[in-house]
């Protein structure tokens, strides 16, 4: 009986982690290598979430399909901000620290922008729409369909991103920009786009983690912030910059939210606060940071 | 114009101007209504707000975020303490429990690096929200509580104590030793800690007395509002608009926080009323083109204007803006 407890706990605290590990590993792209700690990181996934529900319910379009419609959209927005935004304020800042923190506050007035933008058009009230609400035998447990589809798709984007990130020209840059912005530059790689692009696959997998989340989850306009606190203590668990450390730091932070939560459910967020005040005392580089 | 006249002027015209805003300020229960005056109060209160944060945050560098966290502890003790103990008291104690609670919090983060310490104030204040929140559900088995009532008057004449408190230690410590060391770390901590300043303790310090102020101007606001709850009291609002209203106002001049407060805080309570949807849209508008366009704020602004004037003027051009 109590294997079978444990069981469930921790089959609950993969499937959360899934979606965490997207979020973080979005997150991860635009503050690891683009130096942005972007606080409406979460409004993406806000945007993925209630725009796959607009779909769902208007047009009956599969949230499966959704995610080939939320995806560019988030990348193209998130595109257009660094090109315009982020890259003005790049330049203009005499440091990066300075950088840094200037990059932040305009985060923060973004984070005002999508959120009370989003409050305007959709209103405030919580909504949700029923996909693949069935019980699924999995592992011994019994758990609703969508949250397994959720799982795999999370493990199937991420592996890919993973991929590309390691096998191909682009992600190269990526890495290089990650290590050392400047010294790529001098290398050849055009490294306003690369970070432009960078930040935009960080909005793309936070759009494809709302369509997500919106299959198990309730939807609503002030969603985000929740969002970006989690992928903000993934991002610090995991170490900053690395990718597979936050894709396995999702999957810690949703084990250890569900032990918390199976215990006394109101206080799983304050758990992660105190992991990532320990976090930040102990190990500020993360558990793979250098 | 002879030396002695231009530096006597120089020096005599900001003390006279505060001077004649304080008496203004002292003396306006005498002539703006009762509803009018706890409007007053809430500039004097957000002024209080952005100036204790520029406090710290200006010369040493760091993002807090932390203020809507101790102007919430702050609301807390009045909220609970409210009926046991007189009102200073009260209000002495919300200053007070702010100032422990950054002691520990500085002891524990200002070593870490600037963008750290922003988020870990940040968590701060979700952190004391939600344990408040489970010891109401699960320990006290109640939601929010009801604070006593103070009058307006009294509300406006303890803010402004408070204010004029807060002036008066800035300008003492800007003078001082301890002055001159927060702004040495500002300029380079590793130099400073190098000639012997003790660099951690400079930081929490000055992090705490910062505290203490936006703990007291929670525990008097506590009173304006009837019921609080960890929601109300934990708004992280409070912890952006101080860093809005300072960045907007100019960090490069001791006055350039009170007039970006002062300017911020009277345009809120007109969105508010006025366009009460779109309020938030227009606040995340506003900090994104200050950050961009203005970095040194209103008084960056305007003294490069003057410089351009001036420039203008000597070469016999106007400029052309």
């Amino acid at each position: 009986m109590l294997i079978g407890r444990i069981f469930d706990i921790l089959v609950a605290g993969l499937l959360m982690g899934g979606i965490y590990s997207l979020i973080a590993m979005g997150l991860s792209l635009q503050y690891g290598v683009a130096r942005v700690l972007n606080i409406a990181h979460g409004e993406f996934i806000m945007l993925g979430a209630i725009l796959t529900w607009t779909v769902y319910t208007a047009f009956g379009i599969n949230p499966l399909v959704a995610l080939a419609i939320c995806g560019p959209i988030t990348f193209i927005l998130g595109f257009i901000i660094y090109r315009t935004m982020f890259t003005k304020l790049r330049t203009s800042s005499p440091s990066p620290a300075v950088f840094e923190a200037n990059s932040m506050l305009a985060a923060f007035g973004l984070y005002f922008i999508i959120e009370n933008i989003a409050l305007i058009i959709w209103g405030s009230q919580m909504r949700g729409y029923s996909y693949l609400n069935v019980g699924v035998n999995f592992l011994g447990t019994v758990f609703a369909a969508n949250r397994l589809v959720a799982l795999i798709s999370a493990l199937v984007i991420g592996v890919i991103f993973y991929i590309i990130l390691i096998r191909t020209r682009l992600g190269k840059a990526i890495r290089a920009a990650a290590e050392d912005s400047t010294t790529a530059g001098l290398m050849g790689v055009n490294i306003n786009q690369v970070l432009a692009l960078c930040f935009g696959f960080g909005a793309l997998l936070a759009g494809f983690a709302g369509v997500l989340v919106s299959m198990c989850y309730p939807i609503y306009a002030t969603m985000g912030l929740e969002y970006t606190l989690i992928a903000i203590i993934v991002v610090v668990l995991g170490g900053l910059g690395s990718i597979p450390g936050s894709f396995i730091g999702g999957f810690i932070l949703g084990l250890i939210g569900s032990i918390v939560s199976s215990w006394q459910p109101s206080l799983a967020i304050a758990a992660y606060y105190v992991l990532f005040m320990l976090l930040l005392l102990v190990r500020p580089s993360g558990i793979f940071g250098k | 114009m002879n030396m002695t006249t231009f530096t006597s002027k120089k020096f005599l015209v900001p003390w006279l101007t505060s001077l004649i805003l304080l008496v203004l300020l002292a003396t306006a229960p005498l002539y703006i209504s009762s509803y009018n005056i706890i409007l007053v109060a809430a500039i004097v209160m957000y002024i209080i707000l952005t100036v204790s944060w520029a406090f710290f945050s200006g010369p040493t560098g760091y993002i807090s975020l932390a203020t809507a966290a101790f102007f919430g502890v702050g609301i807390y003790t009045t909220a609970v303490l409210g009926k046991a103990l007189p009102l200073l008291a009260v209000i002495a104690a919300g200053g007070l429990v702010s100032f422990v609670l950054a002691l520990i919090v500085g002891a524990i983060t200002l070593r870490l690096r600037g963008i750290y310490f922003a988020i870990f104030t940040f968590g701060l204040v979700e952190l004391i929200k939600h344990v408040l929140l489970f010891w109401e559900i699960t320990v006290t088995g109640t939601r929010g509580r009801f604070v006593v009532l103070v009058d307006n008057i009294t509300i406006y004449y303890v803010v402004f104590g408070i204010f004029v408190l807060l002036l008066l230690t800035a300008y003492l410590i800007r003078r001082s030793k301890f002055g001159l060391a927060m702004q040495s770390i500002g300029d380079n901590e590793e130099a400073a800690a190098h000639t012997g300043v003790n660099v951690t303790m400079v930081k929490i310090l000055t992090f705490a007395v910062s505290a203490f102020f936006i703990g007291a101007v929670g525990g008097i606001m506590a009173t304006r509002w009837t019921y609080v709850d960890p929601y109300v009291a934990f708004n992280p609002l409070f912890s952006f608009l101080p860093v809005l209203m300072a960045i907007f106002g100019g960090l490069g001049q001791f006055y350039g926080p009170i007039i970006g407060a002062a300017i911020f805080a009277y345009l809120e309570e007109l969105l508010l009323t006025k366009f009460p949807y779109y309020y938030m849209l227009i606040f995340g508008i506003i900090l994104v083109v200050v950050i961009l366009y203005l970095p040194d704020g209103l008084i960056g602004l305007m003294q490069r204007l003057r410089q351009r004037w001036q420039k203008g003027g000597l070469t016999g051009k106007h400029a052309n803006t």
